[in-house]
């Protein structure tokens, strides 16, 4: 089976500062993929790369088979769609209305949109429980509610892939659970994710695979347990982090805090705790 | 009943339902009042002026000219010059203006992604002034003063753009900076046109500057229409696009619409009819910048409405400050000083009053 996407020795500098230099690496279809690493390790040009807003020197991006140098800017817009990191518009549109803009790569006709079209964004607006807020205009929700509206307009364009970029680095607890649960939902469906993250803990709970940057290259990929492990993260965070198990659950910790937990007598914890390298 | 539930059907089938929350009906329905409202205020416009005719005499000379069985018999000469050949001109041109700066206005604020963007922010004013300032002077060189006005006006766009144009991304302080600029080189040529001109020259650059629909004949309608209505026409059709655009380059494309193709589309086709409507008329002030905003009051941020509203509110704006400016006083007020002083005091009110929701 082809892979969803692929990417394979991709090579990009600015000016002379290499940014990308050969990254390589597949994601299967329906498979959650989460994309971590420390900030300037090339992240978001990986992406603007891979969605052709930026021209790569060196290297290939195939999505759904097809090589996206062939792609115009419309058929991309049918196979991948993007949430950006929230930022406000400067036009009013109503929460509604920009859900409805993720049909835009589907729209037939000059004027109107059609019945369907609508039914769409609304059903999208549903799933994200954002219907009682359909109405308010966008730009004066809160930077959370403006990401989970991005969320919805990207599940309502339909495409087989899907990028976001930080999706839940302003929400809130309950809404950053949500979202990531939104986006196992979706990839359940069939659709590739490709979702880049800050959080080690986010990716290694939710994520089937996961693809670890640095220093503009790939360092691991793989399943979050081959991959969020202490001597990945010590090696992109410099011995900041400590990788303890709580039961089945694998939790990220500062370090000096995993320390002072060790430190504690067993039977007070409560806890199965168990070293992993 | 049955009649009602026959009209709602109608509407589906057209498109505009209600359903899912987009209803439209609502702005269909203020679009049509907008026309109302303009086709009103050029009824009434015709049967103002300095010479006093009534408004029979006007109608009969209208329904003369338009009807195949018109009859000019019982019309005075005179009375059918003033209104056929001055008045209505005049009246349609003002439209014509009007409705080419607010949908300008409209489409370069969608495209900048700026609502305080006007089509003169970018220096085509400047670019155009100096073009009929050349065309007047140089008369042989320059076939028409509003070609070399259109061309100059666009040549100041195309500079600007370009200029704030850096590493594939055009940042809104850049660009208003470099239509300062370039608005000021203009600037000076304009000046350096006017300091070397003769007298005539010099007296037909500084009316052409002051603005005003003084000279308006059938000959610039013919001119206009053929250009404007179809490049507003292609900009309506490109209001979703532009709703799109507006979210910013790299969501447009991922979104499937090409930033650049499209961008390029929308500012040539409102760089064109702006360069158009100044080289006929002179530099009015405030129209572009304020319907497109007084529109979005009424109907929301979305385009595909936007276009059309500010085009018939901009046409009977215009429309009203021209017929101020030729029937206040005796002597006529150049109409830019109207808009402006009407215009002004209402965007200051609406930014005080409704700035956020605005401006976002």
């Amino acid at each position: 089976m082809t892979p969803m996407l692929a990417v394979r020795d991709l090579h990009f500098n600015y000016g002379r500062t290499p940014i990308l230099g050969g990254v390589s690496f597949e994601v299967e279809e329906g498979e959650l993929c989460g994309l971590f690493g420390p900030n300037g390790c090339g992240k978001t040009t990986l992406f603007k790369c891979c969605l052709n807003f930026l021209k790569f020197h060196k290297g290939t991006v195939t999505m759904d088979g097809k090589d996206i140098k062939d792609l115009g800017v419309e058929s991309m817009a049918k196979i991948v769609a993007y949430v950006p990191q929230e930022h406000k518009p400067p036009f009013p549109y109503l929460t509604r209305e920009v859900v409805l803009m993720g049909r835009t790569p589907r729209l037939k006709g000059i004027f109107k949109i059609s019945k369907a079209d609508k039914e769409k964004a609304s059903d999208a607006l549903d799933l994200l429980g954002l219907t009682e807020i359909a109405d308010r205009p966008y730009n004066q929700l809160s930077g959370g509610q403006r990401q989970m509206v991005l969320m919805a307009r990207a599940i309502a364009q339909e495409t087989p892939l899907m990028f976001l970029d930080e999706p839940t680095s302003a929400l809130d607890f309950s809404n950053q659970i949500r979202i990531w649960r939104i986006m196992q939902m979706v990839a359940k469906r069939g659709v590739t994710i490709l979702a880049c993250s800050h959080d080690p803990n986010h990716v290694s709970w939710f994520c089937d695979k996961v693809v670890v940057m640095k220093d503009n290259c790939i360092l691991k990929e793989g399943s979050p347990h081959n991959v969020i492990t202490e001597a990945v993260l010590n090696d992109i965070y410099r011995d900041v982090c400590a990788v303890r198990n709580i039961g089945e659950a694998r939790m990220v910790l500062p370090r000096d805090v995993a320390l002072k937990n060790d430190a504690w007598p067993e039977k007070q914890l409560g806890t199965e705790r168990t070293l992993v390298d | 009943m049955t009649e009602l539930t026959g009209k709602t059907d109608l509407w589906e089938r057209l498109g505009f339902d209600q359903e899912f929350g987009f209803s439209e009906i609502h702005k269909i329905l203020i679009l049509l009042a907008l026309l109302a409202l303009l086709a009103i205020t050029v009824g009434v416009a015709i049967t103002f002026g300095a010479y006093n005719i009534s408004v029979f005499d006007v109608y009969g000379i209208v329904m003369a000219h338009v009807s195949p069985f018109g009859d000019l018999s019982g019309i005075t000469r005179l009375h059918n010059t003033i209104v056929w050949e001055l008045r209505i001109p005049r009246v349609l041109l003002a439209v014509l203006v009007g409705t080419a700066l607010a949908t300008a206005g409209a489409v370069f604020q969608g495209c900048f992604r700026n609502p305080l963007v006007e089509p003169f922010i970018l220096g085509v004013s400047s670019g155009a002034a100096f073009g009929a300032a050349l065309g007047i002077v140089f008369v042989d060189l320059f076939l028409s003063i509003q070609f070399s006005a259109f061309l100059f006006g666009s040549l100041a766009v195309a500079m600007a753009y370009f200029l704030a144009h850096v590493r594939n991304e055009t940042p809104i302080v850049t660009l208003i900076l470099s239509g300062v600029v370039i608005g000021s080189i203009f600037e000076a040529m304009v000046s350096i046109l006017k300091y070397t001109a003769s007298d005539a020259a010099l007296r037909e650059i500084v009316f052409w500057l002051m603005g005003g629909f003084y000279y308006a004949t059938w000959n610039d309608v013919y001119l206009l229409v053929p250009i404007i209505a179809p490049s507003f026409l292609i900009m309506w059709a490109l209001g979703w696009k532009l709703n799109i655009l507006s979210m910013g380059d790299e969501e447009a494309r991922a979104l499937g619409v090409n930033p650049e193709k499209y961008k390029l589309v929308l500012i040539v086709l409102a760089t064109l009819i702006t360069s158009l409507a100044v080289s006929t008329v002179g530099i009015i002030a405030w129209v572009g910048l304020m319907m497109p905003h007084a529109t979005r009051m009424i109907l929301g941020p979305d385009h595909r409405y936007v276009i059309p509203a500010a085009a018939m509110l901009g046409g009977s704006y215009l429309l009203v400050c021209d017929t101020l400016a030729r029937t206040l006083t005796s002597a006529e007020i150049p109409v830019g000083i109207i808009t402006s002083i009407l215009g002004a005091p209402y965007l200051f009110y609406l930014l005080r009053t409704r700035g956020s929701a605005i401006l976002g």
